[in-house]
């Protein structure tokens, strides 16, 4: 039985607060699309990051000092003499790498279901922004640990800086607080990173939510539910967000944590690329390290700032790889959101896009060689073709009509017999002695293999067109 | 209720002037938290000269100081690295120099006082990488032309033996030469110019 003097304290908290009214505004009222697919965890996920940055970093400015005598030392007193300390310092570096994993897929579902465009412009520059706050965040975060790494990716992006005309040295000696990376600059980055910065990202993630609930989500067919509602004013294709989608993400929190742990137990470093092997030696002002790369999730904008030949164009190169996103919801003229009903130029372009976005990561991590700067300059060419002619190329596109309502996709289950129908033709039955017996045995049938690639690689050619 | 009605030009003023007088206030207080910022007066100080024996100094050997927490290089020429430098220009973006910081007393083709010994600041001028000692000729990974030099790893700027920037890298000028005085023939002084000594 529930007790009155609980039932009166509830009603003169909720006589005082809109609980109830929040509650049902961004959780059981609030209408997602149906159709959600696996591209739309990731934005749960990273809240999710969020957190785990949030407690494992407090847990961690308990022990660590941000003093450029003290740095290195503390975090490896962490590391090893402080109960689980190297599983929340192993949380939150590899939360680091998750974040950025999550994000950028977060970002590029956007892309390809068109969820930047009218009337989602304002949630694409909140995210972006935090994006921006994120960076900021992460290279911040990298210089506390006081390894060579830290120091002289710091030393390389606050030259950036001074690239700058006639304000650039001053403000770059603004930024470091002295005339080299010091403890004067350690000092602050951590003021920053741990204050200034996580405040402003909260304040970005409210926003970015906000703005999601005004209009409503995308989803994966572009189709606007809230054209079309039932009798009592929901939308026919949505379902509240909690029950349904605070379940359904639980799974993918599972299996991101299935992921998230292996990493975290097995791989923390994950090869150097994670925490690169030469930030476990201190910082040393007076040697770079023969080889020095910014960590992964800097690699494609480090590659395009590597690719100019010049200071200041490589500066304004790199920042402009990242202005241009910002543009995206207005670069974009095309009429249908959803990658499902658009031409086969856009999809053709994204291809590229990512090919090009993949390989400037993988040369930002490899060693300057003349190859390899003509590679990224290629990369960089097609990297701003993608966005700057968007304007002209998705004006030639031809589209696919878009439903009125949100589509049903065949399931995992509805493509079984389909695959095994195809296995069949990649098979066939080889008579085979065994003891004695004949039995018949499966065996590869080249021609089958034949045809079914061929019969893939034109559907991968239509779906294409 | 104002029976006269409201004067919206007198609110609009009183609206600008706050926001005016609420502006410069802010832009006052804005200094100091701005200027917070700045290197500190114990930064500043830090700045003070250093002493470099080079007696023990060997012919081709490079030695590390650090001044002003940048690292000083010191590296002893041969005359054939003199040789090479004074032929092999034509890769050079800047082989005069002009574009370039250094006292005036090294403004010379071998940016040195004395041409076997070449001071530098050790930092790509690019964005601050210091740059590798790779004195060899033709290397595998630097390639054919390569004549000995200072290779930044990070963005793949090349630099000769007197510290030039070669062409077509992201360097825009050469390494710095920091102000820098011979006590003896064996003894510099880096941070004090030749000109600041006989003041």
């Amino acid at each position: 039985m529930k007790s009155k003097y609980v039932e009166n304290c509830g009603s003169w908290f909720l006589e005082r607060f809109p609980m109830a009214k929040l509650w049902n505004e961004h959780m059981a009222q609030y209408y997602a699309p149906k159709n959600f697919n696996f591209w739309y965890f990731f934005g749960s996920l990273a809240l999710l990051v969020l957190v785990n940055q949030f407690v494992t970093g407090i847990l961690l400015t308990m022990n660590y000092k941000p003093d450029a005598s003290l740095a290195f030392d503390s975090v490896e007193y962490i590391m090893r003499e402080v109960p689980w300390g190297w599983l929340v310092r192993y949380m939150h570096s590899t939360g680091a790498s998750a974040f950025f994993i999550v994000v950028y897929l977060h970002m590029f579902r956007g892309l390809i279901y068109g969820s930047y465009k009218q009337p989602r412009e304002l949630i694409w520059i909140f995210g972006m922004l935090i994006f921006l706050a994120l960076m900021a965040e992460a290279f911040m975060g990298y210089l506390l640990p006081w390894g060579q790494m830290s120091y002289w990716g710091a030393q390389v992006i606050i030259s950036l800086f001074s690239a700058i005309p006639i304000i650039g040295d001053d403000l770059s000696l603004w930024v470091r607080g002295d005339y080299v990376i010091s403890d004067a600059t350690l000092n602050r980055f951590f003021a920053f990173h741990v204050i200034a910065i996580p405040l402003i990202l909260i304040m970005l993630v409210f926003l970015h939510i906000i703005a999601l609930h005004e209009v409503g989500s995308n989803n994966p067919d572009g189709v606007e539910i809230k054209e079309s509602k039932d009798p009592w004013g929901h939308p026919v294709d949505g379902i509240p967000f909690h029950p349904y989608y605070t379940v359904k993400d639980i799974v993918g929190v599972a299996v991101f944590l299935f992921f998230f742990s292996t990493v975290l137990f097995y791989m923390p470093e994950m090869g150097g690329y994670f925490l690169e092997h030469a930030n476990f030696i201190p910082a040393d002002p007076l040697a770079t390290p023969e080889h020095i790369a910014p960590v992964w999730y800097f690699t494609p904008f480090y590659a395009i700032l590597r690719a100019i030949p010049d200071k200041f164009a490589g500066v304004i190169a790199m920042g402009g790889a990242i202005v241009v996103l910002f543009l995206l919801p207005w670069l974009d003229r095309s009429p249908v959101k959803s990658i499902r009903y658009r031409g086969g130029i856009y999809k053709k372009a994204i291809l590229l896009f990512v090919i090009s976005f993949l390989g400037l990561g993988y040369l930002g991590m490899q060693a300057p060689t003349a190859g390899a700067t003509m590679m990224a300059r290629v990369f960089t060419a097609i990297y701003f073709g993608f966005f700057l002619l968007m304007p002209i190329y998705t004006r030639w596109e031809k589209t696919k009509p878009v439903p009125k309502q949100v589509t049903e996709q065949p399931t995992l289950e509805d493509r079984i017999p389909g695959f095994l129908k195809s296995v069949d033709k990649m098979t066939k039955d080889v008579p085979v002695q065994e003891h004695g017996r004949t039995v018949m045995h499966k065996r590869p049938n080249p021609t089958g293999i034949a045809n079914v690639g061929v019969s893939i690689a034109k559907k991968i050619k239509g779906s294409l067109d | 209720m104002s029976e006269q009605g409201v004067d919206n030009s007198k609110r609009q003023f009183l609206t600008t002037a706050l926001t005016v007088v609420g502006a410069v206030g802010t832009g006052y207080i804005a200094v100091p938290f701005l200027s917070q910022m700045q290197p500190s007066t114990k930064a500043k100080a830090a700045g003070a000269p250093v002493e470099i024996d080079i007696s023990k100094i060997e012919p081709g050997q490079l030695i590390r100081a650090a001044w002003r927490g940048k690292p000083v290089w010191v590296l002893y020429r041969t005359p054939g690295v003199l040789e090479i430098l004074a032929t092999d220009t034509g890769k050079l973006a800047d082989p005069s120099s002009l574009e370039s910081n250094q006292p005036e007393s090294s403004q010379n083709d071998f940016r040195s006082i004395k041409p076997e010994i070449f001071i530098a600041v050790g930092l790509c001028t690019h964005l601050g990488c210091s740059p590798t000692f790779r004195p060899e000729i033709a290397p595998n990974d630097l390639g054919s032309d390569w004549n000995g030099g200072f290779f930044c790893p990070c963005h793949g700027s090349g630099f000769d033996l007197a510290g030039r920037v070669v062409k077509g890298v992201p360097a825009p000028t050469n390494l710095d030469v920091p102000p820098h005085r011979y006590v003896t023939d064996t003894l510099i002084i880096i941070g004090e110019d030749t000109t600041e000594a006989s003041a």
